[in-house]
């Protein structure tokens, strides 16, 4: 049943309950609008503070001398892509299915576990779409990208969001309780640091280089950062291969997962 | 009953790790049955019903709704049917009437359709006042009724009630009673659970009585009262608290059985055996001739101790 696939309609009908849900009231648009200030807000600590003092020259883009600030923007839009799913397919999922047992409702009806999980991750990517423009927006007036890259950008950041959308729900289904939230606010901290946003992975030493090149952030940085500054290369790909194959997996795990776990 | 048949099970059985829930049974309801499961806290009836409800899956056995497969056909048989849960699970996200309406939308509903069908239903079950406020701030009964109505927004052909009216005050109950009495005279299958044997009595047609997973007994309500007790009970109340010593003395009369306030004689001759209890001047406090109900039945088929 699992490798059915969604119906459209039934997926539309989640979405139509998750927009009915956003009128329900102010606390879901904190955690909104925070998943858009947060990176927004590291971006200018670092990019402008910290930058101002780096002597120029050690910062490039394929060969090409960039800014501190340049340098970590588009990494801060693949980060935000990252949370804006994460948020939503971790934390609001884990909520729905544990303890508002929206879910259970829904499974009394035509709904399938494997609508679920896609109505959900495209709930998620509605949600991270919104963070992307915001950040397109911002490191195109950087002068890191221009509009017509920007449209490569975009898919580059909805990937990155549908592969954490989809390893989020795993995370989900996993968790024990609130209590492993430290763990994941945790973890989430440390693919943020070490995905190779703040520094090129070349200048971490071993075996720090080659664990934090199998990190999935960082192969959404480095597809961020080469699309936005118009590098497209075969290694391009590759991040981007790595980034499907880890969603695909991912969500066939979750819709197996909830379809058994009725007891 | 001659409605065809709806919902067949043979052998049915639900285990959850080590423990078997429901070990192995038998039944059929038949179309436009109300069809009752009774039986103490933990006897399986809830696991049952998820069963029938397509979502819960059963171990071992055989069940067909509307003529399909529960494994197979989860998704068409819960589109045919309406499950009212034991315990609510409303969308605290949504408001009174979203829930109905994001209800409709999950059964492939027309909009229209969807928002005219809630709206009947919230009058129907008297909280049309509540539609535009939060599921929180309505009260536990009111919430149970918007959960039966939930179950009725696809017009099922079967529908699945898990102790619809637990919680509810006693106006609140007749309306739900009178509701689902509107249903039955509509054609429409019902599956019901409650611990009230008053409702099981006046709503089911046929019902089982489950113990540890297990059928112990099957019938209507006046055949179970019929083959489980006797016709009449006669009460006896007492200014002394040595009830087990004064049952003693009464124990040729009938079956006697020693509560913590009174003793019960049943018997089939309730007038006569009041008398011969006043003839052998116990002094009862009150003395009381009643008929038998499927309480009684139900105590006699499954004790009174609470396990
Ligand atoms: N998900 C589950 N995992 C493990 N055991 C379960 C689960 N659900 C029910 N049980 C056990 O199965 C038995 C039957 O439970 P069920 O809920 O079917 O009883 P019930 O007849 O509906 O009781 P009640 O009148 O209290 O609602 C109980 O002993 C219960 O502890
Ligand atoms: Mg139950």
């Amino acid at each position: 049943m699992t490798t059915l696939a969604p119906s459209p309609s039934r997926v539309r009908a989640i979405t139509s309950r998750n927009i009915s849900a956003l009128r329900s009231g102010p606390e879901y648009w904190v955690t909104v609008l925070s998943g858009v200030f947060e990176p927004l807000m590291y971006m200018l600590a670092m990019g402008v503070g910290l930058g101002s003092l780096m002597t120029s020259g050690h910062w490039t883009v394929d060969g090409k001398e960039v800014s501190y600030l340049q340098y970590i923007a588009p990494a801060m839009l693949a980060s935000a892509a990252m949370s804006g799913a994460v948020s939503e397919t971790l934390i609001h999922f884990f909520f729905k299915l544990r303890y508002q047992h929206t879910f259970e409702g829904m499974l009394a009806t035509p709904i399938r576990p494997v609508d679920i999980v896609a109505g959900e991750l495209l709930w998620a990517l509605i949600r991270s779409a919104a963070y992307i423009a915001v950040f397109l927006a911002v490191i195109a007036t950087l002068g890191v990208t221009t509009p017509a890259r920007a449209l490569v950008v975009f898919p580059a950041g909805f990937l990155v969001s549908f592969a954490f959308g989809a390893l989020g729900m795993v995370v989900a289904t996993r968790l024990r309780g609130p209590q492993d939230f430290d763990a994941v606010v945790v973890g989430q901290l440390a693919l943020f640091l070490f995905s190779g946003a703040f520094a090129p992975l070349s200048r971490y030493p071993e075996p720090l280089h080659t664990l934090a090149a199998l990190l999935p952030l960082y192969h959404g940085v480095e597809l961020v950062r080469g699309t936005a500054f118009g590098h497209l290369s075969l290694a391009l790909a590759g991040h981007a291969a790595y980034l499907l194959a880890l969603g695909v997996g991912c969500l066939t795990w979750t819709a197996r997962r909830i379809e058994l776990g009725d007891d | 009953m001659t409605g065809e048949r709806v919902i067949s099970a043979k052998g049915l059985a639900k285990r959850y790790d080590a423990f078997e829930a429901v070990k192995g049974i038998d039944f059929e309801v038949r179309s436009g049955e109300v069809f009752g499961l009774l039986g103490s806290n933990g006897a399986g009836k809830s696991s049952t019903m998820r069963m029938i409800g397509c979502v819960s899956r059963p171990t071992s056995g055989e069940l067909r709704v509307l003529g399909m497969d529960p494994v197979k056909d989860g998704s068409r048989i819960r589109g045919r049917i309406g499950v009212c849960p034991q315990f609510d699970n409303l969308d605290p996200d949504l408001t009174v009437r979203e829930n109905l309406y994001a209800y409709s939308r999950f059964f492939g509903i027309p909009r229209a359709k969807g928002r005219r069908r809630a709206d009947e239903l919230l009058e129907f079950f008297e909280i049309a006042d509540k539609a535009h406020g939060k599921v929180a701030a309505m009260s536990g009964g009111m919430k149970r009724r918007l959960t039966i109505a939930r179950a009725l927004i696809n017009n099922p052909e079967i529908v699945l009630l898990d102790e619809p009216t637990t919680g509810l005050d006693p106006q609140a109950r007749h309306l739900v009673w009178e509701r689902l009495h509107q249903l039955k005279r509509q054609g429409i299958t019902l599956i019901l659970t409650t611990h009230y044997m008053d409702e099981a009595e006046q709503l089911c047609d046929r019902l089982v009585i489950m113990r540890s997973g297990r059928f112990v007994a099957e019938g209507s309500p006046a055949s179970l009262i019929r083959t489980y007790t006797q016709p009449e009970v006669v009460e006896l109340r007492f200014a002394s608290d040595d009830l087990r010593a004064l049952a003693e003395k009464v124990d040729d009369l009938g079956r006697v059985e020693v509560l913590p306030d009174r003793l019960l004689i049943y018997t089939d001759r309730g007038n006569d055996v009041a008398a011969r209890v006043r003839d052998r001047a116990l002094g009862p406090s009150s003395v009381l001739v009643r008929r038998s109900g499927l309480e009684d039945a139900f105590l006699a088929l499954t004790g009174r101790d609470a396990r």
